[in-house]
């Protein structure tokens, strides 16, 4: 039925008027911020006031209107500027040459931030393409963490051999928190994402009991800290400590994990047995594939990277643990199951989400010193973002969107929740 | 009601999905919608039903231009829709369905299950739709269900009623009862659309025929056409209804099968030692009424469904306990009954589908890696030589109609060499077209000297294709037949009556 006069070329304004599932997220991305902004307006007294004015007299409009751009800018710029970059700045050291650390240390700040989530982020996607919710990736985290702490700490070697194999001890502590609720989930049929729900407060019970007890509480200490990872343990900051910016060798880490997780996802046979048991556990069955050992080899590879995670997070940035490790906002665990949906299971786009995510979180630090306005407002976003990308209908009504690739965006949103 | 359609016109950009179609259904009229899959069906009857709206052409209930906005506007003009796939909750008792949404009350918001359980009786008794009002849904075998949709249109005073391929998951004897129940609808002065791709059903019960092909309407039939005149009015070209097969030349036994014993999901005997052989160039086709054990023998006979006892062999090897992989691998070829349950991977590409149960196997793969431009070359030939229509062979095989996800199926499965094919229900809910293709399909294959089982419960397809057919009953081989054998004795066998020694 291919109508060769009615079949518009690709434009850029057809591409960007039309809603694939690219486009549908940077929409969802703008009404994200214009809700924040909107949360800005009647949560900041200043801002309110200015509003009620127009009870006296309409001529306050330009005021409250001024007053909005005001605020709701100063916060965003401060978000900005908090998490990216200072324009300023960076037009001062290049003209200059001088102040670069202090220029990049925003930047540096998110990608610091944005480099375990993207492990653990690809972790979750990877069991939600297998059809499994791996609810417990903050546990597994947790656990890595543990393992790789314990590990640089408490033995000695040259750096060749120690990061490499306290990363590895890292995996391994996911990866025996993961198999558990795979073993059970593929034997018992018991449900994973209640087992993996409750093993993150054994995984806190664990982490209390580790810090708080020889060998890994730090000696002569009563408090709940660990010992200090070796210096040949840790991932040295890739412009040297003098710098003062932490992004650190463990971005490469994760790049490595993309990588590896598209050609898992992509050209592995055993990605591919992943995605049919995750699309139709009936036709994965009728095709001869393991549906057991999927499960379990998945919530291996998903905890394995949970446990990644939490070494990297350890390894690039505090070199030892306390009783609050990923706890609370902190929790990467978590936030990776809505990072996840957001890039919608696939490597790259966990990779943006990721970034995002960061940036919300480390530019909402700069907005509330700077503004005083919470910080809190950046989860604000998060979860206006993430909502809005789950109801992809309303973005579409919102923005007029024409219907052209609604397959790929179905897929994409309700292919999640089998 | 006299219902008419008056050029409705539908698009979706720039497919014509409904073109000028205009028909008329007379109160007390059995109406026929023929066409093949896609012609554009299902479509008109969303636009009747308020879920799409046409671009063009208008709807007149009893001669008065009627807008219909949504379903619960349908319903109050008269309109009562059962859908192919049945709009039922499972759990519940057939009461509670059909009050579902519209429930009687008596005092304190209490629903009155006793009103409602007294007009179900009424109208069970009024239509011959026999149900028992407190049985629950899931429990009821499917011609059953169904009944209890047709109540449900029923009980909410539908004077149209609509039936939406309403036979694809009957078997024959719940389809004459289906007819039974629409005549005696149409006595009463109901009238109904029947939407359907099957000739036998359309000239059995039909009034008037409509057909309709690429969302225009082609033509009328009275039901005195021969099958052969609606079948090519259907399909645009000449249809071959019978199936050309070589002499039947039996070679070696291949698959030797010994007193099996499979158990159901409830853990009662589904299939009860049943001994079967099949030998090479031959089709051997297992005939049944749904629900007498095929679909438990054939998951056993793949791998999905372990054996309780007995044997099965294949070229004298024992593989009654292997896996589903590992029969895959000694040749086995499956073509389940549920395709998109089973067969396919609905979200993923035609590509894909076609590698899914060898994705491992030369050349798709080395060492874990998956080599795509092998993946894509074999679709490449496939979609060609088994003639799949699709737009792109990586286009998600949702895209495909029936007949082509179905093609898929065949393909993969008879493109990798087989020992032996096990297919189940090849033909359910195909259009004529494709239920040609997929039957020269498997005789082809029979005819290069191999294997086949077919299990049917269609009894043309079972006459068609077999070189012998055997009968289930109750988990049971109550006879082996030639296909020469009436179709009365067939029937009577597959409702369980033994038959003379002389026509075995």
């Amino acid at each position: 039925m291919s109508d060769v006069a009615t079949k518009s070329r690709t434009t850029l304004w057809t591409r960007y008027t039309s809603s694939s599932p690219v486009v549908v997220t940077l929409y969802a991305l703008i009404l994200g911020l214009a809700f924040g902004a909107l949360v800005i307006i009647v949560t900041t007294p200043a801002v309110l006031d200015a509003w009620r004015g127009l009870f006296d007299s309409w001529g306050a409009f330009p005021h409250a209107l001024n007053a909005t751009f005001n605020y709701v800018g100063a916060g965003y710029r401060a978000m900005f500027t908090g998490s990216v970059v200072d324009p300023q700045g960076f037009w001062h050291s290049l003209t200059t040459g001088k102040g670069w650390p202090n220029t990049l240390t925003p930047l540096s700040e998110t990608l610091t931030y944005a480099s375990p989530l993207v492990i653990v982020s690809i972790g979750v996607g990877i069991a939600f393409q297998t059809g499994l919710f791996n609810i417990g990736a903050n546990g597994q985290a947790v656990i890595g963490g543990i393992a790789g702490t314990a590990f640089g700490s408490m033995l000695h070697m040259p750096t060749a051999l120690h990061l490499p194999l306290t990363l590895l001890a890292g995996i391994a502590g996911g990866m025996l928190c993961g198999a558990l609720p795979g073993i059970l989930k593929a034997y018992t049929g018991a449900h994973e994402v209640i087992v993996t729900l409750m093993f993150n407060y054994v995984t806190y019970a664990f982490l209390l009991f580790c810090v708080l007890s020889t060998p890994l509480q730090q000696p002569g200490q009563s408090n709940d800290i660990s010992r200090t990872m070796d210096p040949s343990a840790i991932l040295a900051p890739l412009f040297g400590t003098k710098s003062g910016l932490r992004v650190s060798y463990g971005i490469f880490v994760s790049a490595a994990v993309v990588l590896f997780a598209w050609w898992l996802l992509n050209r592995s046979s055993l990605g591919f047995d992943f995605r049919v048991t995750g699309a139709n556990p009936s036709a994965a069955k009728a095709s001869g594939i393991n549906a057991r050992k999927v499960v379990v080899v998945s919530f291996l590879v998903s905890g394995g990277l949970a446990g990644l995670a939490g070494v990297v997070q350890v390894a690039s940035t505090t070199h030892y643990i306390d009783g609050n490790f990923l706890i609370g906002n902190a929790g990467i665990g978590f936030t990776a199951i809505t990072v996840a949906l957001l890039g919608r299971n696939k490597p790259m786009g966990i990779v943006w989400a990721s970034l995002l995510f960061a940036a919300l979180g480390v530019g909402g630090r700069n907005m509330q010193a700077t503004t005083g306005i919470p910080l809190d407002l950046a989860t604000v976003i998060q979860s206006a973002i993430v909502l809005f990308v789950a109801t992809p209908v309303l973005v579409k009504e919102i923005f007029h969107l024409r219907n052209v690739d609604t397959v790929g965006l179905n897929l994409a949103t309700t292919g999640w929740g089998t | 009601m006299r219902l008419e359609l008056r050029r409705i016109t539908k698009r979706f950009g720039a497919l014509t999905a409904n073109d000028q179609i205009s028909l008329i259904v007379e109160p007390g009229q059995i109406h026929s919608l023929l066409g093949e899959n896609g012609a554009g069906k299902s479509t008109l009857m969303n636009v009747l039903f308020g879920l799409l709206r046409q671009d063009e052409g208008e709807i007149l209930i009893n001669d008065v231009v009627t807008s219909i906005a949504d379903s619960g506007e349908a319903v109050r003009h008269g309109l009562g829709m059962v859908h192919q796939h049945f709009m039922l909750v499972p759990v519940f008792t057939v009461t509670e369905n059909v009050v579902l949404g519209f429930e009687p009350t008596k005092s304190l918001d209490r629903v009155d299950y006793t009103k409602a359980t007294e007009d179900i009786r009424r109208l069970s008794r009024q239509f011959n739709l026999e149900v028992d009002p407190n049985a629950i849904i899931e429990n009821l075998p499917v011609g059953i269900q169904q009944r209890v949709e047709i109540i449900k249109a029923l009980s909410h005073d539908a004077e149209l009623l609509i039936l939406d391929e309403p036979t694809a998951v009957l078997t024959p004897q719940e389809i004459d009862a289906l007819m039974e129940v629409m005549r005696s609808l149409a006595a009463a002065g109901k009238s109904i659309l029947f939407i359907t791709h099957k000739l036998k059903e359309v000239k059995a019960v039909a009034d008037v025929i409509t057909v309709i092909r690429h969302g225009r309407v082609v033509g009328t039939a009275e039901p005195t056409a021969s099958e052969s005149e609606l079948a090519s009015l259907m399909v645009g070209r000449e249809v071959n209804l019978t199936v050309e097969k070589s002499p039947y030349e039996p070679g070696d036994e291949v698959l030797e099968i010994r007193d099996l014993v499979v158990l159901d999901d409830r853990g009662l005997i589904a299939v009860n030692g049943v001994s079967l052989d099949v030998r090479a160039g031959e089709v051997l086709a297992l005939a049944g009424v749904q629900g007498n054990g095929q679909t438990e023998f054939v998951e056993a006979l793949v791998g999905m469904r372990s054996v309780l006892s007995g044997t099965i062999t294949l070229h004298g090897r024992d593989i009654t306990h292997l896996t589903p992989r590992k029969k895959l691998d000694a040749g086995i070829g499956h073509i389940p009954e549920d395709r998109q349950r089973d067969g396919l991977v609905l979200t993923m590409s035609v590509a894909d589908n076609l590698v899914l149960n060898t994705p491992r196997r030369a050349p798709f793969a080395s060492r874990g890696t998956r080599n795509l431009a092998a993946v894509n070359e074999n679709a490449e030939h496939l979609v060609k030589d088994f003639d799949v229509r699709t737009s792109s062979i990586q286009s998600p095989t949702s895209a495909l109609s029936g007949g082509n996800q179905q093609k898929v199926i065949v393909a993969r499965e008879l493109s990798r060499s087989l020992e032996f094919l096990v297919a189940s229900q090849p033909t359910r809910g195909l259009d004529v077209g494709s239920i040609e293709y997929v039957h020269s399909q498997i005789i082809e294959h029979r005819n290069h000297g191999n294997g086949s089982l077919i299990v049917s419960s269609e009894l043309d397809e079972v006459l068609a294709l077999g070189d012998r057919i055997a009968v289930m009953f109750e988990g049971q081989i109550c006879g082996i037949v030639d296909p020469s054998t009436s179709r009365e004795s067939i029937g009577l066998l597959m409702a369980g009556h033994a038959l003379e020694v002389s026509d075995v």
